[in-house]
């Protein structure tokens, strides 16, 4: 067992633009943020010695910004690679295998510029290929949101309910300068946006973005001596399930094991419980996604967790505040957000996000990937035990 | 070339498109522990056994869930709206589907409402849907 806080956050930053940005490539957002992410961590490509990008060739990568890794990962399973890959760099670094790894991340979600968008799921003849993505193309809307209306059959739950959500992100996106959508919004709003497959409105989809992400970290001896205060990965956890790219993979698609799996183990690898955790991020492509987290990781009971963001508790203002950057929905997503997800978790811990939550000393970060094929649970704290 | 989203069989899977092109729908049971799955494998997801046959399901069906895709894939003969659906075999799997041969609404498209299933030519090839059983609400 690795013990809490044994790594840490040392460095943290978003690529330099975000949102529409066409003169960059995805190698030019990730590179850029790398930059960041080093220029933050006060260090140079000599310090670093572990490697992990996702979607783009690793070895091209690190050799372009002048890393030799002695140890590199290049985990995808989707839009919460990076967190994944974190988890990975937890353990490297707890091994011995290397001190301090970069994770690089960039996408031109929206611009399309260069190689990197694909979490290839619709290889010829693979699974999903096969056997799902051509009754919808492969439309995020259209698939990834399919236990919706079971889980409105099911709970109870009224489109105007389930609309809360997209109004809750916005009011924390109101106050975020980098936030792509920052006018209020309404359920009336949100239930009047255009249908793009029936529940699912474009108010209750992600945005499209462009945009890059990095971390540094290294093990919490040596944290101290980087300029900004350590975020200390006090646990984490990871799992996978549907498979292929829908809910159709899911055991129980209203209880999906995987994501309980993924919770408990990064509960159980950082001694912290649901009472401590004073901010949460859940990764939001679509209105639902965050209703699941919620029951799934335990914060709420199966079938509550709609109601309970319904409620307003993940509002500004609320008891559990969730997705305070706006989220997906409202901040910005490229298609694969668990970067994005992450960084703003690290920044509440900081204490240097926009949207200031006080006294976070815990923060959660759960993200998807691949629709429901895989998920990931981390939990950050600003000392370690 | 065909598009990229036709499908394009294995030899594992063969058989199944097989019943497709026969109006059979074809899934894997487990001569071991009797388990039924879907997609097709050369393994059993319940108990690992590689024992394990092609056998020709009823096409029974449930309405599990599903969406309305307000403009389909240009590949589908249709302008209109378009169901996605999560559809539960007799046999147990759980498997993504399109319901056809019915109004694509939310009055039509009933939770648990009895489908069968249908094969519906798709490009080069015949895929996998599901029709309602009986009178149409």
């Amino acid at each position: 067992m690795i013990p809490p806080g044994a790594t840490a956050i040392v460095g943290a930053a978003e690529s330099t633009e975000i949102g529409t940005v066409p003169d960059m490539s995805s190698v030019g957002l990730a590179v850029d943020a790398a930059a960041n992410a080093m220029r933050d961590a006060g260090i140079t490509a000599a310090d670093i010695d572990g490697f992990t990008c996702g979607y783009f060739p690793v070895a091209d990568m690190s050799r372009q910004l002048g890393i030799f890794p002695s140890w590199a990962d290049n985990t995808v399973v989707g839009g919460c690679s990076w967190m994944f890959q974190l988890r990975n760099a937890v353990a490297a670094i707890h091994a011995g295998y290397c001190n301090t790894v970069l994770i690089v991340y960039g996408e031109s979600g929206k611009s399309t510029r260069g190689l990197g968008q694909s979490f290839d799921a619709g290889q010829r003849g693979g699974t999903g290929q096969q056997f799902d993505m051509f009754y919808s193309g492969g439309q995020a809307a259209a698939t990834f949101t399919l236990p919706v209306v079971r889980y409105q059959h099911e709970y109870g739950l009224t489109d105007e309910e389930l609309a809360v959500g997209a109004v809750s992100q916005r009011e924390w996106a109101v106050d975020v300068p980098r936030a792509t959508l920052r006018e209020p919004t309404s359920v009336e709003e949100v239930l009047a946006s255009p249908m793009i497959a029936w529940p699912i409105r474009r108010a209750m989809c992600c945005l499209v973005s462009d945009a890059g992400g990095a971390l540094v970290v290294t093990s919490s001896d040596r944290a101290k001596d980087y300029p900004k205060p350590p975020v200390y990965v006090l646990g984490t956890g990871g799992a996978l399930e549907a498979g292929v790219m829908s809910p159709g993979g899911v055991r129980e698609p209203l209880r999906p094991e995987f994501i309980r799996t993924s919770g408990d183990a990064a509960f159980g690898s950082s001694g912290v419980t649901h009472a401590d955790i004073d901010h949460l991020m859940i990764y939001d492509a679509f209105i639902h996604n965050p209703i699941f987290g919620l029951e799934g990781l335990g914060f709420v009971e199966y079938g509550e967790g709609g109601h309970f963001i319904a409620e307003g508790h993940t509002a500004p203002g609320g008891k559990l505040p969730m997705n305070t950057s706006g989220g997906g929905l409202s901040y910005a997503h490229t298609g694969a957000y668990g970067m994005l997800c992450m960084l703003e978790s690290i920044r509440q811990v900081r204490g240097e996000a926009a949207n200031q939550v006080a006294d976070v000393d815990i923060a959660l970060c759960h993200g998807w990937g691949g629709y429901w094929s895989a998920c990931s649970t981390l939990i950050f704290g600003n000392s370690a035990p | 070339m065909p598009h990229p989203l036709v499908p394009v069989p294995t030899p594992e899977t063969q058989p199944f498109w097989d019943g497709c092109e026969d109006g059979v729908l074809r899934i894997n049971r487990c001569r071991a522990c009797g388990d039924a799955y879907f997609p097709p494998s050369l393994i059993c997801p319940e108990c690992s056994s590689t024992d394990v046959e092609f056998f020709d399901a009823t096409g029974d069906a449930t309405l599990y869930s599903y969406t309305i895709q307000q403009k389909p894939f240009a590949l589908w003969d249709s302008d209109g709206p378009r169901s996605v659906a999560l559809v539960r075999l007799a046999e147990g799997p759980l498997l993504t589907s399109s319901i056809v041969n019915c109004e694509q609404t939310p009055e039509a498209l009933q939770l648990d409402m009895p489908v069968r299933a249908t094969f519906v030519p798709f490009d080069e090839i015949t895929v996998l849907c599901f029709e309602p059983v009986g009178e149409q609400p």
